[in-house]
């Protein structure tokens, strides 16, 4: 019951962070003390803290690593972005238009995440890792060779160029290849994409608070118990990675529609090491430590512009370090000694 | 046709080369390491400014290259893996992870993203024309250097004592030590040999591809691991008959489906193997004690 | 070879071993020429056994005499390359390890296998996963269903708890337990799957006099409440001879002798098979 209590307290205080960040945020922007680079931060780093929290899902809570996730979140952007242009006419609600993209994209990137998901899922470990990586690359240089678009008559699709598309003279090209979505129109604002962080916070923590989480986190301990537990251990990573999958999609929808153009190169491999980055920092399974680190290392890069040169080299250092520390023996007895000692010493100072 | 083919064998002795060091790690440290790849990278690196800068003659200039990279090798290992020799493996391939990327990120501070024109080091050895197909110089090189390589590590370890010492380790870490073999120093040896190789692959590389960036090594790392894969990880041939067949897919589907798409097609034959058959083409079954 | 023991219908496990009270009752497992080969090493050949619904048996036998290998081929983790099983008659032939615990055979791990980071509760809550009745979208929703299983799966894995005393260490992560603790939970949680068959992979391992004797008694309190039957591979033989109704004794991967607790005592390839033979003890 106490760590049921605690874990719920757990999941509040991810939502009282949100809701903070928010209030700040939205309050510095009314007042106009907000940089112009600052607010025009402020969707991306929502986009990669909801990044972290779906990659943190597969990493921490399933236990697989995934290389490929911003794949998903191309494959959720590049539907939101072809979703939103294409009901452009039919759908004037821009929030509305923008909810139909989220869903769109999310669902999208859960198919990937199934047809992905099915074959690989039966790997473990490296392999896993390894395979996540080339579909990464494989939706890349799918989408660099896509073309999309739009007319009367509906959509219209091409691997070849944007003339092959044949489209009618009001027709317009949504996907451009390598060039990328163009002409989208701006429709994300920053309170829809907190609502939509909250809602996947609540996804999330209700996922993994339920016989489902508890048998996913049981594969993460131990698979071969896990069978002889009667846990179906492949349905069970299933579910992790497509959950993960679509809510990687919506942020991409989240994250594309909050520009006027997105290019598919925006997503590869680097991206993917960003959220890892991400995720590591935080804690592995920490959702907490997720949410502050995207944010914060998104936010960092903006305010000490200066040192952008070293801060790739500054991430691969503290992704190497955290590695080390939090997982050698001798590190990890030494910090379990200081963590005891901290808090034998709050235990005196509460007894005098 | 003819071209392709010889162009696809080329290209994939040097994957075989590359795929040799990650497929002589995972066998004994049972790790990816992902950095292996760019350590190709500083190999080219280390070979383009010895020649270019300074006006070394080619041969030091690759043994240079060889000797950095096989000390960078064993430094790697020795501050980054050991200590997680008993870590989960998520554990490691991040850290590995880490590693690949520092290289990459320390080779941009130090020689910025400008693409070097490598030189070609390999210009003194003639090119052949055989019944009107054109060999390039490099691809001769490329394949008997990987001949050479192939043969001298089978020899090394079935012949030597530290080879043989390498195979113990990569059966049984355990039953190795009980045995009196120091696993420390096998593991140091194979990263020093995958190392050492990567090197030679980097100028490989570089001289048929002369384009060099802090990222060169990342794409025909991943291919590399791919080719190992392919041909069944741990297993010395099979990296060689794994890394030729990726090397000839990838040509042929550069020449006759699309340039753009002939990673995704690479990629996707690892993805098959992985399904239909995880083992690799030449590789045995591991499966977890319980 | 193989063919040969495929034409052999007649069913080889006698009966006559099985408790008087379960006799009239179908036997709950059936192994029947079980074999397994590792590269032409035979691991366990021509391994026979019936045991009875209720009936607690004891596997035992030298190290590396294929005890362990049994456990895996009944759950699977091994696939057998000869003979059948027959789970309460039921052929298990082609069926993984997460079906046959469904089909009711649920085991420990002789290196104890918790799932280390959730806490004692989850643990047993895992294993009540299938006997758990809501879905994805209820978890998500929080549903009244979701909050009604939930709760019945709180007062299950307690009461389950409750059997080894362990109710008040149900909030603990299950790796911080002591040795002895984590060993009562994996019965636990193969408990809480609802067995038909429980595999015990060597119970009292690392336990105490007091302790062991403290196992016993719950052993036979688990067989008789639930009304199952049980398994064991022990070696500590004050257990096995003082709760075992009968009892295989293997060596080198065959049978060597099976009956109840004092003809095990008694037979004389047994005794060789652990003390060695005369012969040898001379010399």
């Amino acid at each position: 019951m106490k760590v049921l209590s605690k874990l719920s307290k757990r999941g509040f205080l991810n939502y009282a962070i949100v809701i903070a960040f928010y209030l700040v945020f939205q309050i510095l922007s009314v007042t106009g003390n907000l940089s112009s680079s600052l607010s025009g931060q402020l969707i991306p780093i929502v986009a990669y803290v909801i990044m972290a929290l779906a990659l943190n899902l597969v990493v921490g809570i399933s236990g697989e690593l995934s290389l490929g996730h911003a794949g998903f979140m191309s494959v959720g952007a590049f539907t939101g972005a072809i979703v939103a242009t294409a009901l452009q006419a039919s759908v004037p609600n821009g929030i509305l238009r923008l909810v139909i993209a989220i869903i769109f994209g999310a669902i999208f990137a859960a198919l990937m995440g199934v047809v992905i998901g099915i074959p690989v899922l039966r790997l473990n470990g490296d392999y896993l890792a390894i395979v996540t990586l080339a579909f990464g690359e494989i939706i890349k240089n799918l989408l660099n060779c896509l073309y999309v678009g739009v007319d009367g008559k509906g959509l219209h699709f091409s691997l070849t160029d944007a003339n092959s598309m044949n489209l009618e003279a009001d027709g317009i090209t949504i996907l451009n290849g390598p060039m990328g979505a163009l002409g989208i129109t701006k429709i994300s604002t920053f309170t829809s994409g907190i609502i939509l962080l909250l809602i996947v916070l609540f996804i999330i923590k209700n996922l993994v608070n339920s016989r489902t989480g508890r048998a996913i986190m049981a594969i993460r301990d131990n698979r071969i118990a896990a069978e002889a537990t009667g846990i179906n251990v492949t349905k069970y990573k299933l579910y992790a990675f497509v959950t993960s999958a679509a809510l990687a999609g919506s942020a991409g929808a989240l994250y594309a529609l909050n520009y006027s153009t997105v290019v598919p190169k925006k997503f590869d491999f680097n991206t993917s090491i960003l959220i890892l980055v991400f995720v590591v920092l935080g804690g592995i399974g920490n959702m907490t430590g997720s949410i502050i680190a995207a944010a914060v290392l998104t936010i960092l890069p903006e305010l000490l512009r200066q040192f952008q040169d070293y801060r790739m080299l500054v991430y691969a250092i503290v992704l190497i370090l955290v590695m080390l520390i939090t997982n050698n023996e001798k590190a990890r007895a030494t910090m379990v000694m200081l963590r005891k000692k901290i808090s034998r010493g709050k235990g005196k100072e509460a007894q005098s | 046709m003819l071209t392709n083919l010889i162009n696809g064998i080329s290209l994939g002795s040097v994957y075989a080369i590359i795929a040799l060091g990650y497929t002589m790690v995972y066998g004994i440290a049972k790790m990816l390491n992902f950095a292996h790849g760019d350590v190709i990278m500083i190999g080219g690196y280390m070979a383009f400014c010895t020649t270019s800068y300074l006006g070394w003659p080619v041969v030091p200039s690759i043994l240079f290259a060889v000797v950095v990279c096989t000390i960078l090798g064993i430094v790697v290992e020795k501050l980054a893996y050991k200590p997680l020799r008993n870590a989960t493996s998520l554990a490691v391939l991040i850290t590995a992870i880490g590693v690949s990327y520092f290289l990459q990120n320390a080779a941009l501070l130090i020689w910025t993203s400008n693409p070097k024109a490598f030189p070609n080091l390999v210009a003194s050895i003639p090119s052949i024309e055989l019944g009107g197909v054109r060999i390039a110089n490099t691809a001769i090189v490329t394949v008997i250097a990987n001949l050479i390589i192939m043969v001298a590590l089978t020899l090394f370890t079935n012949r030597t004592k530290m080879g043989k010492a390498m195979k113990a380790v990569s059966e049984d870490k355990g039953a190795a030590q009980l045995m009196g073999i120091n696993v420390d120093r096998t593991i140091s040896l194979t990263f020093a040999i995958g190392s050492g190789l990567a090197a030679i692959a980097g100028v490989l590389l570089c001289s048929a591809y002369p384009t060099l960036m802090p990222t060169t090594g990342a794409m025909p790392g991943i291919k590399a691991f791919t080719a190992a894969v392919f041909g069944g990880i741990g297993s010395i041939p099979g990296a060689m008959l794994g890394g030729i067949l990726l090397g000839i897919i990838e040509i042929f589907a550069k020449a006759y489906v699309s340039t753009q798409l002939s990673d995704a097609i690479v990629f996707a034959v690892l993805i098959i193997v992985l399904i239909v058959k995880p083992t690799g083409l030449l590789g045995k079954k591991v499966s977890e004690k319980v | 070879m193989t063919e040969k023991k495929e034409t052999k219908l007649v069913s080889v496990p006698s009966t006559t071993m099985i408790p008087e009270r379960d006799i009239n009752k179908p036997l709950v497992l059936e192994a029947i020429h079980l074999g397994i080969e590792f590269g032409g090493l035979k691991a366990v050949e021509e391994f026979n056994i019936g045991i009875g619904a209720t009936e607690i048996a004891g596997l035992i036998g030298p190290n590396g005499a294929g005890k362990t290998t049994i456990f895996n081929l009944l759950t699977k983790v091994y696939q057998p390359t000869h003979g059948m099983i027959l789970l309460d008659g039921k052929d298990t032939a082609g069926m993984n390890t997460t079906q046959v615990n469904k089909e009711g055979i649920a085991r420990t791990f002789q290196n104890i296998r918790l799932f280390d980071k959730l806490t004692v509760e989850e643990n047993v809550k895992v294993g009540l996963h299938n006997h758990i009745n809501y879905h994805v979208p209820a978890s998500i929703l929080r549903t009244p269903k979701y909050w009604k299983e939930e709760k019945k799966a709180h007062m299950r894995a307690l009461e389950l708890l409750d059997i080894f005393d362990m109710a008040d260490m149900a909030d603990v992560p299950a790796a911080s337990l002591p040795y002895g603790a984590q060993r009562r939970l994996e019965i636990v949680r193969a408990l809480a799957t609802e067995p038909k068959l429980l595999l015990l992979d060597e119970p009292a391992a690392g336990m105490n006099p007091a302790e062991t004797e403290e196992l016993m008694n719950n052993i036979k309190k688990i067989r008789d409440e639930f009304q199952i039957a049980i398994m064991l591979i022990e070696h500590d033989m004050n257990l096995v001879m003082g709760i075992c109704e009968s009892i295989a004794v293997l060596n080198f991967g065959k049978v060597i002798a099976k009956g109840t607790p004092s003809e095990i005592q008694n037979n004389p390839q047994v005794i060789e098979a652990y003390l060695g033979s005369r012969k040898e003890e001379k010399a």
